[in-house]
């Protein structure tokens, strides 16, 4: 049976906090903890798949133009190789995190440098690798001269018609204390742990694909599209995920290509990406540029608040990064200017990298606030303090929940911020200046439809399933937890089942909307569930008293059952709370650096983050995202930047050598503090997402504490040693 | 035919002895826990014991290997018993678990020289790449597994597998699944 809540309303009741189970929120470890540990856990290429063909996807050398001929032949008598797969339904991109139709097709029409044009099968891995290479193509190549490659060279298009309220330049000219700053961030890439894979095996009708992805509940719509197969026909599974953070979101070229194989060869096909084809194929995140205005009376209250933004992508892409997503509401000010262009370039697909948006946009403003500070002689909590808005600052809808100020105080207070006069260069030890900085953190809330099944067993033991897959991110975990506190159960008495389009369609894992959304809808089929057992008992659902497998007194929940299953499959769809309010996390940031006063270099001392952002479900697995988070801002901040050639547009630093992502050595002991709350406007669990927000602003923390260790003001991320020295002061 | 010992059994490879050892162990023997993250060394993501030492099998080739003793993850412990297998799963220095085998192996290799190993020598001997960011907790984790190891501590956060099918199971959800294919 189904029960369904579309949530229009708040929900006060909390009843999560009314059961007895007494595990929700607490710091459990995640049941999937020993396979992970013993290499036992199979990710995608591990699966062992009898007959299994390789292919290597072999990619374009030419930016922008058609293949005009592939000689087959020419690799097809080398030792193994069986085909040569270009297919008109191979995918020339990823897509787009939900975009549930195919991605760009043929793959032969050519649109970067590096795109996947067709895929090479053999026996064995190394013979489809050396033929991929050795296969002649010819292209019918556009002039270089004709191709956009450049974003500062290219005149961008406005994405929408932004935000315009009041008079900004009047505001500017008015105002007591002003800024007017411009930023550029680089481009980032996931860099997920687990290199994109397939295996498709085809019996003639149906299709089975194991492959690494985070939304199952989209992928199977974009993977039938680019088929053109019924989605009854394919069946996807996804059961761990080595790391997603944006870059699996959409169907990718190789699980495409390894179905189109193993359909035209009947036999199983698997595809892992090269390490370097994960860095050109699938997604980046733009480059930006950004212009902040930001206007203050004589007392640090906002009057005017600009914040344009311009980013780049392949003609034919609906993302663009959103820059301005937390500067629509995160501070107040009443005339206001927000804008973001695009300009359309022929470099790799631009798409969603962990924090789309805020891992840029907000390290900037809260640089450019750090700036103002000065300027108004203020101190930076304190002009943080004095500017949270009560309503949405142009839609004028109340906030669902708001715990910015209190994650600024307690942040502040366990970082043990100095909010007495700042002044650069105020401590050396050494070669290095040290110093502090701080920013606010804030990130959208975004909910999804969800569904889930829950079956109580006759037996005690209660089974959860959907196709909601687990990154890493803890799913596992809280949806063991979830179903065991509604319904009574240790969780060692749960089952959850993940990642098989089988089960009920999730949320999928992605804006960090996956806890609160498939977990709401583990939380409808309990609530159901549990309104049955009270049915059996004779009382009423909110007198049931469910706990460690007794319905109360010395009533034991398997005699309840007496032999009997009870199954309900719980659907959640957001309704219009998502209209009536806005809902966001917040948090802040805390940072110690010191710098180099020779090198320029910057180490990361000390780092702390305080977050608000609804109910905990489990206090290690949240805390967890916080870390990494954060340690994502210390790479967003330091050494994460992709660089691309000028002449083609292809990206030059594509492996893990030369895109540097923090390493253990660049990441100093994180304090974390969650501020706990309740969020009912949130979803029915009182949960808002957490996987991103502790990458929204960090690296502008680190921004300020250089600029307060060494006078250095940096307008580009990442603060790499060379654009530090160049920014000291003599 | 390359020899060599891989988790105390005595295997032979016939493969091109070029081939780098990741390969031979996940594609010829199965050995699927040492993952492929980069195939040239940047990651850590294939760490084996090689002759008691973490080194990253996609950069040894089988000539190489050669005569020696081969431990992989799935080779450490028979039960995930061993005490960087229980510390990271009771610290939670594990998110998507890619990076965790090859993690283990190294932390496995510092325990074994050196089960009192300072911060600085933790962080010099795991230089493996985590990109969700266990970093702060492998610290804690590693130095817990060599008190465990001294024996100046107990956990037993990833229980054994049980001779039950549904025990272990609730483990390892992946056992039910794959049984269920
Ligand atoms: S796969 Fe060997 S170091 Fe990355
Ligand atoms: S746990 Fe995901 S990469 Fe380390």
């Amino acid at each position: 049976m189904t029960a369904h809540l579309k949530q229009d309303k708040p929900d006060t009741r909390n009843l999560l906090d009314k059961m007895r189970q007494g595990v929700i929120g607490k710091p459990l470890s995640r049941p999937d903890g020993p396979a992970k540990v013993s290499g036992t856990a199979p990710y995608t290429a591990d699966h062992a798949v009898e007959n299994c063909l390789e292919g290597v996807l072999v990619t374009a050398t030419i930016v922008r133009g058609e293949v005009a001929d592939i000689d087959a032949q020419s690799v097809l008598t080398m030792p193994g190789v069986v085909a040569v797969i270009d297919d008109e339904r191979l995918t020339a991109r990823a897509a787009q995190g939900g975009a549930d139709e195919a991605p760009e097709q043929p793959a032969r029409k050519v649109g970067y440098f590096g795109q996947p044009i067709a895929l090479v099968v053999a026996e064995s891995f190394e013979e489809a690798r050396d033929a991929a290479k050795q296969l002649k193509v010819d292209y019918r190549a556009d002039d270089l001269s004709d191709i956009p490659l450049d974003p500062v060279q290219t005149d961008p298009e406005p994405q929408d018609d932004g935000t315009r309220q009041g008079d900004l330049a009047h505001a500017m000219t008015s105002a007591a204390h002003s800024v007017d700053l411009t930023y550029r961030t680089e481009g980032h890439a996931s860099a997920a742990m687990e290199p994109h894979a397939a295996i498709a095996e085809w019996d003639g009708k149906r299709l089975t694909v194991h492959a690494s992805l985070q939304m199952l509940n989209h992928n199977i719509i974009e993977l039938a599209d680019a088929l053109d197969v019924k989605e009854e026909d394919i069946r996807l599974i996804s059961r761990y995920v080595g790391g997603g953070f944006g870059s699996k979101l959409g169907i990718s070229e190789e699980t495409v290509a390894a179905c189109v194989a193993a359909m035209e060869l009947g036999r199983p096909v698997r595809v892992v990406m090269s390490r370097q084809q994960v860095f050109q194929c699938i997604m980046r995140r733009s480059e930006t540029k950004q212009r902040l205005r930001l206007a203050a009376d004589g007392d640090g209250k906002l009057i005017g608040f600009g914040h344009e933004a311009r980013v780049s992508n392949l003609p034919g892409e609906d993302f663009a990064e959103p820059v301005l997503q937390s500067s629509e509401f995160l501070y107040a000010a009443e005339n206001r200017l927000l804008q973001l262009e695009v300009a359309r370039i022929h470099r790799m697909t631009a798409g969603s990298v962990r924090a789309p948006g805020e891992a840029v946009g907000m390290p900037a403003l809260e640089a450019a606030m750090d700036v103002l500070a000065e300027k108004a002689g203020i101190d930076p909590v304190e002009l943080r303090l004095r500017n949270i808005p009560d309503k949405h600052p142009s839609e004028g809808l109340p906030f669902s929940s708001h715990k910015l100020a209190e994650c600024l105080k307690q942040g502040a207070e366990a970082f043990g911020w100095d909010s007495g006069p700042r002044k650069p260069r105020q401590r050396r030890e050494g070669e290095w200046w040290i110093g502090t900085g701080m920013a606010s953190a804030a990130r959208v809330h975004n909910i999804e439809e969800a569904k889930a099944r829950v079956t109580l067993k006759a037996d005690g033991t209660a089974l959860v399933e959907t196709d909601m897959t687990d990154i890493g991110t803890g799913t596992y975990s809280i949806l063991g937890q979830i179903a065991g506190e509604m319904l009574g159960l240790p969780v060692e008495k749960v089952l959850v089942e993940l990642g098989d389009t089988r089960l009920p369609r999730g949320s999928g894992s992605g804006g960090s909307w996956g806890a609160a959304s498939v977990g709401s809808a583990v939380f409808v089929a309990c609530n159901r569930l549990r309104e049955r057992l009270a049915g059996k008992v004779g009382i009423a659902a909110d007198d049931l008293v469910l706990k460690d497998g007794t319905a109360g007194n010395d009533l034991r929940l398997t005699d309840l059952l007496d032999g009997e299953d009870l199954c309900e499959e719980g659907h959640y769809e957001p309704g219009e709370i998502e209209d009536d309010y806005t809902a966001a996390g917040f948090g802040a940031f805390f940072a110690q650096v010191r710098v180099n006063r020779f090198t320029g270099e910057t180490r990361v001392d000390r780092m702390l983050g305080a977050f608000g952002f609804g109910r905990v479900l489990n206090e290690k697995t949240a805390r967890s995202q916080c870390l990494g988070g954060i340690t994502w801002s210390i790479g967003a901040a330091l050494t994460e930047s992709l660089l691309f050639d000028p002449v083609d547009g292809h990206l030059v630093n594509c492996d893990l050598a030369e895109y540097h992502v923090p390493v253990h050595r660049d990441i100093p002991d994180v304090e974390v503090i969650m501020v706990e709350e309740r969020d009912p406007a949130a979803s029915p669990i009182q949960a808002k997402g957490i996987g991103e927000l502790g990458m929204c602003g960090g690296a502008g923390a680190i921004a300020n504490a250089i600029y307060d260790a060494c006078g250095a003001r940096l307008f580009e991320f990442p603060m790499t040693p060379d654009r530090v020295l160049s920014a000291l002061p003599e | 035919m390359t020899q060599m010992t891989v988790n105390d059994r005595p295997v032979r490879f016939d493969m091109d002895p070029q081939t780098p050892l990741l390969w031979a162990l996940r594609d010829a023997a199965n050995l699927t826990g040492s993952k492929y993250g980069c195939g040239v060394g940047d990651c850590g993501a294939c760490m084996v014991l090689v002759d008691g030492e973490a080194l990253r099998s996609c950069l040894i080739t089988l000539a190489e290997a050669e005569g020696r003793f081969i431990t992989t993850i799935e080779g450490l412990s028979e039960d995930r018993s061993h005490p960087v297998q229980q510390a990271m799963v009771a610290e939670q220095a594990i998110q998507c678990g890619f990076c965790t085998p090859g993690i283990v192996m190294a932390a496995a290799a510092l325990i074994q020289r050196n089960p009192d190993p300072s911060e600085a020598d933790v962080r010099e001997a795991v230089p493996n790449l985590c990109r969700c960011g266990v970093y702060p907790r492998l610290v804690r984790a590693i130095q817990r597994a060599g008190r465990v190891a001294r024996r100046r501590e107990r956990i037993s956060a990833a229980p054994a597998p049980g001779i039950d099918m549904e025990d272990a199971a609730r483990a390892v959800p992946a056992l039910r699944a794959d049984s269920a294919e």
